[in-house]
């Protein structure tokens, strides 16, 4: 974690080594930390070797899809003759997502180089860090590092002496939780309403200004300098199980326990293990109770389900549910899943772009009829109604938004549905846990 | 990709083949099965929002949006499966959440797509048992009226005015469920193009004020028309209820108009439904003009030509076939023919190649000029000799300086109104207006189009082809060939060099270029 208290034991801490370290945020002090040898290598190969590196490296995508980040960079022509761009996804909106933020608040410079680095093995050499409006004080500290690195050449028109040009912009996003999706990002950037795209065409055809364009996360993109510095064996062998899933990753914890805050992890960790070592359990004299393990947006798993899976892409999808970003959200037997859950789809119905027919209109009345469960006026009908709303919800729109509504939903009636149900029939004890 | 490859793919099991890039739903159009949509409009951006036209493909994973996924070669597409079925059911149902469901006082209704595809595939009941949501009714400006409630955001008035009008005044604001469309704060939708939007729209969200509560869908008889508006020439279809036009509305024609009207074409209508009209022949009796038989006042008008020059003022309103029995009339006796134009700003739509509220404020001036008649828009009665006849037809003869008038023989009048401030005339011939009559114009690209008739003519009124091959031969030029306004075109064709070739059945509703015209740009 490294901040606001020190990095557990049994964690990994590659990103988030220097947390809580503000020697580590100007480039001087970044330099001292071993900062920028990988650009400088970087700028030496080519980019289709910097591609390989990372492919052999097994990096995935840490915004919650999970691409293998080397396929995506593959995917830009690097000789068509148009401009490319990077952007760098830093639209931490997922609600219990928060690694991110920590990233760019202490080590601005790490973002900085991996953003540096992906921009030159895509053959842009334009960059934008997109980044969410509320995040005052990452903002601030990304535009003095970004000054900083400008004024000593570390980018601008011949990075690091390199006779490569690499531009990087902060973008400030302004509060719409749909800008952190890729095409809906680019919209923004473009001055647009934030509205996702239809794809085809993809954004490595037809992205930001039209132009081929890759989006990577902000953990992904900090992740790829360590790649270089120490080999594509190196991040592979950070694995605890699946060969798929490499790497440490940054999980934020926040609910109901007794240490929230970001721990960062190789794939594969036992949950169970984290949840009670790292995070120290539930608060004195609570249970666990259901956790949605990868940012709202995925199904709620049960803390049963939780003791056994490993925290890594594949093990999450056996339970039925996702890695995602890494939003580990954690209930505890004190509350009401229908009150939680109808709370989370408030807010997705807030913040829908309003294009798709099933997302505009079908978030808001899942909405009202939680709400109307909650407050003990619901049917059993009411459950069959969301059940079929969902279905309509999911797979037939433009972007996951819908989608991210009904998962959780639907995953908490299957697996909660004794609260419902005690809410319908008039027993008022809407904490009741799965069984009873 | 190549415009001539060609993609076979099967669609609800019938083999269609058609240029690669196509999309789904256009394909499915072109082997007659209409995927039911809502945002997708053939002369807008796609959008892909509405989910309406979910289809389902063999071998893709999910339902694809037909308007936005194009044809794969092979492809076998299934429109009316369960699961395309239960998914466009699911749309429906949430399009009608917050629809108010005021059809009995909506004036889309009969001919709103939400209730066609409803009824069509859409769920009996609703399981909705929230309140709705309610927005106020907003005044856009022009003749468009906002009924939020009623909005499904397909996005195809935003679309319009953004893309094809470049005016960018309307947009989406808000978010969820919770957003509607807005209007720039300083600009009302009074853009010359503007109230297409009405049309666009696919249900009742954006209505006519002009139209607002007069007549239901269904009450209306429908006609083919053309707008006499300028000299575009934009198809239109007039709507009639009990004889009298209700509304014009823009009816699709790729090489003139596409799928629009501008708004003063569209407005321009009421003078249609005039009832202050000639209604019966007339003769000048004592100096008072009274009705007669048509045979009566037809021999009166052909003993005043009798050996003198007929001075033809024709309107630019009148059809090719009047037009060209008012030369015969000319050619029998020795006369000249003159028109004026009425003229006002020019108004393109800027989306549209070569689509603009014209400068010529009338549909034939084209058709007059290649019939030979001289354009006097300053004086119109310039060519007037003394003893000449001055033969008046279907010009009112607003704002002419008539001193000229006084040398002429005599004056006869053909039109529906009877002109101001002339001598009395020996003879008054009444006719119909353009909706009640059919015939052809020619536009000012040499389009030659046909309008057929929407309405009667009132009293004993006769069309202007009736009436004028009538006077042509009472006047010495035989126009038996002309009994019928297929005949009178057939003739035209065959005496005029720039019509030669065309017959009116090879008109149809989209019309023929005349020989030598320049191609549109």
């Amino acid at each position: 974690m490294g901040y606001p208290h020190k990095s557990h034991p049994q964690e990994t801490p590659v990103l988030s080594k220097h947390f809580g370290d503000p020697a580590a945020r100007t480039l001087e002090g970044w330099k001292a930390r071993g900062g920028y040898t990988a650009l400088a290598q970087a700028l030496t190969m080519a980019p289709t070797a910097i591609q390989d590196v990372v492919k052999a490296s097994g990096l995935r995508g840490r915004g919650g899809a999970g691409f293998p980040t080397g396929l995506k960079w593959s995917f830009m022509k690097l000789d068509d003759g148009k401009p490319h761009y990077l952007c760098c996804n830093a639209d931490e909106s997922e609600p219990g997502t928060f690694k991110d933020r920590e990233i760019m608040r202490w080590t601005p410079h790490a973002l900085i180089e991996g953003v540096a680095i992906g921009a030159y093995a895509i053959g842009a050499e334009t960059a934008y860090i997109y980044i969410r409006g509320e995040f005052s004080e990452p903002i601030r500290v990304m535009e003095a590092a970004l000054a900083e690195a400008r004024a000593a050449g570390v980018i601008g028109p011949n990075a690091m002496g390199s006779g490569k040009r690499i531009d990087i912009w902060v973008h400030k996003g302004a509060g719409a939780y749909i800008c952190g999706e890729e095409t809906a990002l680019m919209n923004s950037i473009e001055g647009k309403r934030g509205n996702p795209r239809i794809k085809p065409p993809f954004p490595a055809v037809s992205g930001l200004f039209g132009q081929p364009t890759t989006i990577n996360n902000v953990e992904t993109l900090a992740a790829v300098p360590h790649i270089l510095n120490n080999g594509a064996e190196w991040y592979k062998g950070m694995c605890l199980s699946s060969p798929k899933s490499t790497g440490s990753k940054l999980f934020s914890v926040c609910g109901n326990v007794a240490r929230p805050g970001n721990y960062e992890v190789v794939l594969g960790f036992s949950f169970k293990d984290f949840l009670y070592d790292l995070c120290g359990g539930p608060p004195a004299g609570r249970k666990f109770k259901a956790i949605i393990p990868g940012g709202s947006s995925v199904p709620v798993i049960t803390i049963e389900e939780a003791e056994q899976v490993r925290m890594d892409y594949e093990g999450f999808l056996e339970v039925g549910t996702m890695l995602g970003s890494g939003g580990v959200i954690i209930f505890d037997d004190a509350q009401s899943m229908p009150r939680q859950l109808a709370r989370l789809a408030r807010f997705y119905a807030h913040e829908s772009c309003a294009q798709c027919t099933q997302c505009r209109e079908g978030t808001a009345w899942m909405t009202r009829i939680l709400e109307r469960i909650v407050a003990g006026q619901g049917t059993f009908e009411d459950l069959d109604t969301i059940f079929d709303l969902a279905e309509s919800m999911t797979g037939k729109t433009i972007c996951v938004l819908s989608d991210s509504c009904a998962a959780p939903v639907v995953s908490g009636i299957k697996r909660f549905r004794g609260e419902f149900e005690a809410l319908i029939t008039g027993r008022r004890s809407s904490t009741v846990a799965v069984g009873v | 990709m190549s415009e001539s490859k060609m993609v076979s793919l099967t669609i609800e099991g019938r083999a269609v083949s058609v240029p690669a890039g196509t999309t789904i739903l256009e394909a499915a159009k072109a082997a007659g099965v209409l995927v039911p949509h809502y945002c997708y409009h053939p002369g807008l951006p796609v959008a892909g929002v509405c989910r309406m036209c979910l289809v389902e493909v063999e071998k893709l994973p999910k339902l694809a949006p037909s308007c936005a996924t194009a044809v794969g070669d092979g492809q076998v597409v299934h429109v009316y499966s369960e699961k395309a079925l239960e998914a466009r059911k699911g749309v429906l149902e949430l399009l009608l959440i917050n629809h108010p469901l005021d059809c009995p006082i909506c004036d889309q209704a009969g001919e709103c797509e939400l209730q066609d595809y409803t009824f069509q595939e859409g769920r009996a009941d609703s399981r909705y048992r929230e309140p709705k949501r309610f927005n106020p009714v907003e005044d856009f400006g022009g003749d468009v009226l906002y009924v939020t409630n009623r909005c499904i955001l397909c996005t195809r008035c935003v679309r319009f005015m953004d893309d094809v009008h470049e005016a960018p005044v309307l947009c989406v604001s808000e978010r969820g469920d919770r957003a509607v469309i807005s209007k720039a704060a300083d600009a009302d939708l009074t853009q010359p193009w503007a109230a297409n939007v009405i049309d666009l729209c696919p249900v009742g969200a954006l209505v006519s004020k002009d139209f607002l509560n007069k007549a239901r869908a269904w009450e209306l008889d429908r006609t083919a028309s053309v707008c006499p508006g300028c000299s575009q020439g934009c198809n239109t279809v007039l709507e009639t209820r009990d004889n009298v036009v209700m509304r014009m509305k823009p009816r699709p024609n790729d090489a003139v108009n596409q799928f629009y009207l501008c708004d003063v074409g569209r407005l321009d209508y009421h003078w249609m439904n005039r009832p202050d009209r000639l209604e019966s022949p007339k003769i000048r009796l004592a100096d008072v003009l009274s009705p007669v038989d048509w045979e009566i006042a037809l021999g009166q008008a052909a003993e005043a030509l009798r050996g003198r020059r007929a001075y033809v003022v024709a309107s630019p309103q009148l059809s090719n076939e009047a037009l060209f029995l008012l030369k015969r009339l000319i050619g029998a006796t020795g006369g000249e023919g003159a028109f004026r134009c009425a003229t006002g700003p020019e108004a393109p739509l800027p989306g549209v190649d070569d689509l603009a509220l014209r400068a010529d404020r009338a549909p034939n001036a084209r058709g007059a000029e290649l019939l030979g008649f001289t354009r006097r828009d300053g004086d119109l009665l310039a060519g007037l000799k003394s003893g000449d006849v001055l033969v008046v037809v279907g010009d009112a003869l607003d704002g002419v300086d008539l001193r000229r008038a006084a040398d002429a023989a005599a004056v006869i009048v053909v039109g529906t109104v009877l002109p101001v401030g002339l001598p009395t005339p020996v003879a008054v011939l009444p006719i119909a207006n353009v909706a009640e009559e059919e015939g052809t114009f020619t536009n000012l690209r040499g389009r030659v189009q046909r309008f057929l008739q929407a309405k009667a003519a009132p009293g004993l009124a006769r069309p202007s082809w009736y009436a004028l091959a009538d006077l042509a031969t009472a006047a010495g030029a035989p126009s038996d060939d002309c009994a019928l306004p297929s005949r009178a075109f057939a003739a035209l064709a065959a005496a005029e060099p720039a019509f030669s070739g065309m017959s009116y059945d090879a008109l149809g509703l989209r019309g023929a270029v005349v020989a030598g015209a320049e191609v549109a740009r």
